[in-house]
């Protein structure tokens, strides 16, 4: 089982602990036992014949028991909690370096959302799992072995009812738990379904009020209210025999206690103190037994975290990390597609079809074409965030997959997209790629990258707090930051992608015309929809499903490339662009 | 686990980076109910709100009266069950002691024998004792007790269950009213009330706060009236047996409830520490992970790396010292309940010896003080989940009373076709007093036509075409359908007849035949395929593996934006409405596909009204009437050539977009400090 090899695999090197936790749990549930077997003196050899002295002593010997249990109980959690919280740290550490590892094709096989969840929710359910076992799954087989030590000690002729009632509770309490772990994890579902319809509801609200579909809606969360309903209350009825089934278990375990016990008594087998103890040793085992039993509903979902975390790290990251940096390094940036193809597993086309094209030092390439036709694909493949599954993508003549990230990351300069930035400050931000950079450095990307105004305007200038994912700054605003942080990193190569779509005519004709200057000698491949943002490129290509149709300039282009007019011709009127 | 099986398309827009990703954390039940958990929640007003969560259980009134009976009926048969086992043991005891002595000696002869012997305090125990010499364990009254004992148990346990059956029902049926109540009352809220709070804070008050009071209302309520009575039972009983042996087990409750102060104040510090770097680390981890292509191309893995470490580490010492010392009250517990079982056992065994008090009592009360110390520590834990649950039934409560939309007043019927003519009559709204965004607007939109709508963002344009749908209500005037006051008609008939496609491309979690469906419930496949073939769905659709059986998750990891826009549009088209609003439905959508769309919703719009919502001027250029729009006023309106010779803002606008590159270079020599005019705003910081 995936969790018992994960647990104890993390367990290892806390093995030294461990050991504490047995001993220190061995010797307080030892001294918890060591109680009643001290009260049955007490009547024994005290109370019935009237030795005081006898009690007071044995009184102070129940009382260092007493004291032992507690201190090393305390020890033992001490220890558990140790172990745990160090078998969770490990996990999470374990799974984050994975996941830095891994690819981006590897982490999109996933999903974002639920690495993270992974990461942190998963980890926290076997952790506790982990705690839980240390603190009650140790001690209860002691206490259940010790008790019946004791108990046999106690009296040998009543075992017989530790044989007859432990396992009893074990088998009923067993049967119930049997019965709701399958309900538990249905209910979980309903809560889960319950909750997707509330939360499309919510957040779909306009759409579902826009097609009039609120009684739609209500019948798919009666259904789904109606569902939950029903389980629960199996759920309930199920949980509600489990007490009173146990208390019946226990009652009937003492009364039987008495009345074999009193006939023993009487033919003189036993003394009156011993029955006591026996009772209670019968009581603690059944105790132990019960909360063992209890621990194991914790199991289920540990499971499926278990599970889902061994998942994360038995994924072998797809891209190989060459064995040794490149010894040369590339300097000037020349970008090279050779026949690349690229396609995503399962998928039934290719996104990139032989692919090849130059991009030259010193001189600007645009991509242009339609939504889907593998635009972003052919720039992420530069700085190596895919593979290409055919032909080679060389900068300088060195293969991309020869080169380890941090000479990519000196080399290339990415603008995504979606603009993303990272929680802290604007300078923090900005200096993502270059940690060094001065002030200076910072204020001069932000007045290529137009940002310079409204970053003075922020109350705070360059450290202005910004918040995960650049959430407080508008849309414009986060775009122009990203590009200031690719200008600030100062690669060979940059690319840009569709990053300027979010930014005025104006504001992008002067961003180009001020990087035109601050990319100088640079590689600078601009992916793009709008046709102003293009046409002075030294070259354009124009790609359509994973192949490049045509490539030239924007004039040539136009004469040459039917494709090419269509896109000029539905962002402007023709006459006005000749 | 679905997110797994989730298939990269073959899409530009790569689903990695996301922009606002919200992760949904599992409440941690573990943590929570076991160690001390969370921060409790407070409620603002416990006791108003408290007594409303009771009032939900009204209907149920007779059935919780019942089930307060058996609970009380349940209790005082286990409180009286140990007494009575007491006895029991006194039989076996008196039995033993019987069987050492002389048969036929008469009690008060063994007493002064024994007295003379020097062993008072056996003297007394025999004096006091029922006992009768030479006579063993009497196994008639031994029986007799044993079976009063087990049938007193039984009686209990079968009222305890009872008790449980008729309790989970009623709260099953209680959070199923509130649940549908919910539901009700969401489906009368106005736009304005999600508007203007977080999606998120909505979501938990339906959700998690749901659970939560299904959670108090089930275990608290009873488990509280049960221990509660049981505390009180057993303390009655303990006095009657001793009242000194009861003050004793009683000096264990004031050091219990110091120790669990001392150790819990303490635990609910580190928790809260432990909260805070847990927060802290999974944020790094969201934020590195969502990142993690930028992370990788600007080579920031060992900082982010050993910047995890370091939170990690953090964390590592906070929950471990979080979840030490809250481990500790449950030894610390068992010690003070120990320590008051030694005393009683001691104290117990000398006033046994003594003759004061049976074994039998002792034993009993060594039963008591242990039964006693688990519903304390129960109320204890109850009690914090019942606050939890109070809080929780307050901020449902608080949904549940927020102002609701103004309800449809019927009182005019539209025709069964509508024409689509819509006119707004002097035109007011905003969203607060203070702030007027659309001030006496009028304008009039000719059955058949299309009204494009431009300005910059802010101006008001959304806003518009909300007031068709009647998203809001207006503050002053009117607006027509069909020479109808909207305000006439349900909304149901009103939205019916509109189709909207939204800013935001919003696709439920479903396959794409479903979405696409959703625009009209009883549409054929083929009509989906339809449908998607007009609006370029179709396209892309066949690439993917499962085609229109995709399964489109929140996220949307599967299909890029543009793509989701495309599919939205569709879901419009299905509906075939009378009107149509486009809120820019294709901002993410390449140009020429765009034009491929327009063509199909031409085909669309003939005989339909048509409000188009778009920043790319190219978009609209064909519309019969456009409107450009500043602060909420129209302030130019006519076609595109009309507004293009009379060269006022559109005209500026037209230019900046559509000037060459020459001129655009020529913009840049202005001082990028000067204020940006009007016309440039108008695609600025889309969001």
């Amino acid at each position: 089982m995936e969790l018992i090899r994960l647990i104890l695999r993390h367990l290892k090197p806390y093995t030294g602990w461990v050991v504490a936790v047995i001993v220190f749990q061995f010797i307080s549930t030892l001294a918890a036992l060591y109680l009643p077997s001290l009260n049955a003196q007490i009547i024994d050899k005290g109370v019935s014949t009237g030795d005081t002295d006898f009690i007071w002593s044995t009184g102070m010997t129940m009382i260092i028991a007493c004291l032992v249990q507690v201190v090393t109980a305390i020890a033992g959690i001490y220890f558990g909690a140790r172990t745990a919280m160090a078998v969770g740290r490990d996990l999470r550490r374990e799974i984050y370096r994975k996941v830095d590892s891994l690819g981006a094709i590897d982490v999109a096989k996933f999903g974002t959302a639920t690495l993270i969840t992974r990461g942190t929710n998963d980890v926290q359910q076997v952790q506790m799992l982990v705690l839980m076992m240390l603190n009650f799954m140790v001690s209860t087989p002691i206490m259940c072995i010790g008790g019946i030590v004791f108990a046999v000690r106690e009296d040998a002729g009543l075992s017989w009812l530790v044989w007859v009632s432990v396992p009893l509770l074990f088998i009923i309490v067993g049967f119930l738990v049997f019965l709701l772990l399958p309900l538990f994890r249905l209910m979980q579902d309903r809560i889960d379904g319950i909750n997707s319809v509330l939360r499309e509801q919510i957040m779909g609200i306009r759409v579902v009020r826009a097609f009039v579909r609120e009684p739609f809606e209500s019948e798919r969360y009666q259904r789904a209210n109606e569902a939950i309903t029903v389980v629960s209350i199996k759920v309930g009825n199920i949980f509600v025999l489990m007490f009173p089934v146990i208390m019946m278990i226990l009652h009937l375990a003492t009364a039987a206690v008495l009345w074999f016990g009193g006939q023993r008594v009487d033919a003189g087998e036993i003394q009156v103190g011993s029955l006591t103890a026996f009772l209670q040793y019968l009581l603690q085992i059944l105790t132990a037994v019960m909360m063992g039993v209890f621990m194991v509903m914790m199991i289920p979902r540990a499971v499926v975290c278990a599970e889902r975390i061994t998942e994360v790290l038995s994924t072998d990251p797809s891209m190989a990390v060459p064995a040794q940096p490149a010894p040369r390094v590339p300097a000037a940036g020349r970008v090279e597609f050779a026949d690349v193809t690229f396609g995503y597993p399962g998928a039934e086309r290719p996104v990139l079809d032989r692919v090849s094209f130059v991009a030259e030092p010193g001189k600007t390439t645009a991509i242009v074409g339609s939504t889907g036709a593998g635009k972003t694909t052919m720039l992420n493949l530069i700085p190596r965030l895919y593979d290409a599954q055919g032909g080679s993508i060389t900068i300088d003549g060195v293969p991309v997959a020869d080169l380890d990230r941090r000479q990519i990351a000196h080399l290339v300069g990415l603008v995504p997209q979606k603009p993303y930035l990272f929680s802290g400050t604007i300078a923090s931000n900005l200096r993502f790629g270059r940690p060094d950079a001065s002030d200076d450095e910072l204020w001069r990307a932000l007045r290529v990258a137009q940002g310079e105004d409204f970053v003075k305007a922020k109350e705070k200038g360059l450290d202005e707090p910004i918040s995960q994912g650049g959430t407080n700054v508008s849309g414009g605003q986060r775009q122009r930051l990203c590009i200031a942080r690719a200008l600030v990193a100062d690669p060979q190569v940059y690319l840009f992608d569709d990053s300027f779509s979010a930014l005025d005519v104006a504001t992008d004709a002067r961003l180009r015309e001020a990087l035109f200057d601050a990319t100088r000698g640079a590689t600078v491949i601009i992916v793009a929809q709008r046709i102003s943002t293009i046409r002075s490129a030294d070259q354009i290509l124009v790609v359509n499903d994973g192949v490049i149709v045509a490539r030239g300039t924007h004039d040539e282009l136009l004469d040459e490339s039917e494709t090419y007019r269509e896109i000029v011709g539905s962002q402007m009127s023709i006459e006005g662009v000749a | 686990m679905a997110r797994n099986t989730k298939k990269s398309s073959s899409t530009d827009e790569t689903p990695t980076v996301i922009d606002e990703l919200e992760v949904e954390y599992l409440p941690t039940e573990a943590d929570g109910d076991m160690f001390g958990g969370a921060p409790a929640k407070k409620a603002q007003q416990f006791w108003p709100s408290a007594k409303r969560l009771m009032g939900l259980l009204g209907p149920e009134r007779v059935k919780m009266s019942i089930v307060v009976a058996l609970v009380v009926i349940s209790v005082v048969l286990t409180v009286i069950a140990p007494k009575i086992l007491g006895q029991a043991v006194d039989t076996i005891f008196n039995g033993v002691i019987g069987s050492q002595l002389p048969a036929g000696v008469p009690l008060a002869q063994i007493v002064a024998e024994t007295r003379a012997s020097g062993n008072n305090d056996f003297a007394d125990l025999l004096e006091k004792s029922t006992i009768v010499p030479g006579q063993g364990i009497d196994f008639v009254v031994l029986g007799r007790l044993i079976i009063i004992v087990l049938l007193m148990y039984i009686v209990a346990s079968a009222l305890n269950w009872a008790q449980g059956y008729v309790l989970n029902g009623l709260v099953m049926r209680v959070v199923f009213r509130l649940r549908q109540d919910i539901e009700v009352k969401l489906n009368k809220l106005p736009l304005s009330y999600f508007d203007s709070r977080q999606r998120g804070d909505t979501m938990s008050r339906v959700t998690n706060d749901v659970d939560n009071i299904q959670a108090a209302l089930q275990q608290a309520f009873s488990q509280l009236v049960q221990s509660a009575l049981t505390v009180i039972g057993i303390v009655v009983v303990m006095f009657i047996v001793s009242w000194q042996l009861a003050l004793i087990a009683l000096i264990a409750l004031p050091l219990s409830a110091v120790i669990a102060g001392v150790i819990g104040a303490r635990s609910q510090k580190l928790f809260a520490a432990q909260w805070k770097n847990t927060g802290s680390l999974n944020g790094h981890i969201e934020e590195s992970f969502s990142g993690l292509e930028l992370v990788r191309v600007f080579g920031r893995d060992k900082e982010m790396v050993a910047e995890f470490d370091e939170r990690n580490e953090k964390l590592y010492n906070a929950s471990f010292g979080a979840q030490f010392v809250s481990g500790m009250i449950m030894p610390a517990m068992t010690f003070v309940s120990y320590l008051s079982y030694v005393l009683i056992a001691v104290v117990g065994g000398l006033r046994v010896a003594s003759g004061q008090m049976t074994l039998g009592d002792a034993t009993a009360f060594i039963q008591y003080s242990r039964e006693f110390s688990q519903p304390l520590g129960q109320i204890a834990g109850m009690a914090n989940m019942l606050q939890s649950g109070v809080a929780s039934a307050e901020r449902t409560f608080e949904l549940l009373d927020a102002d609701e939309q103004q309800p449809d007043e019927v009182s005019a019927e539209l025709p069964a076709r509508t024409d689509g003519h819509v006119r707004f009559d002097d035109v007011s709204f905003s969203y607060d007093p203070e702030n007027p965004l659309i001030e006496s607007l009028s304008l009039e939109a000719k059955p058949g036509h299309t009204v494009a709508i431009v300005g910059p963002t802010g101006a008001g344009k959304t806003t518009l075409v909300n007031l068709v749908m009647r998203f809001y209500e207006l503050t002053g005037g009117r607006i027509l359908l069909d020479g109808v006051d909207i305000t006439q008609l349900s909304r149901g008939t009103l939205r019916s007849r509109v189709g909207m496609v939204l800013q935001d491309a919003w696709l439920f979690e479903g396959t794409i035949r479903e979405n696409i469906r959703y625009g009209r419930l009883d549409a054929t496949d083929d009509e989906v395929v339809e449908a998607a073939k007009a609006t370029m769905v179709d396209r892309f659709v066949r690439q993917l593996p499962l085609g229109y059986d995709t399964v489109l998750d929140a996220d949307g990891g599967s299909v890029s934006a543009g793509e989701r826009q495309l599919i939205t549009i569709a879901r419009a088209f299905i509906a075939n409405p009378s009107l149509l609003i486009l809120d820019e439905a294709t901002s993410s959508v390449d140009t020429r596909t765009e034009l491929l769309v327009q063509h199909a919703m031409a085909a669309l719009r003939t005989d339909r009204t048509s409000f188009v919502i778009a920043h790319r001027l190219s978009t609209i250029r064909d519309a019969d009437t456009i409107l450009v729009m500043q602060s909420g006023r129209i302030v130019e309106q006519g076609s595109h050539d009309e507004l293009l010779a009379a060269q006022g803002a559109y005209y500026t606008l037209y230019m900046t977009q559509f000037r060459g590159e020459d001129e655009a270079s020529a913009l840049a020599d202005t001082p990028t400090d000067a204020p940006t005019d009007a016309s440039a705003d108008v695609s600025t910081e889309s969001e």
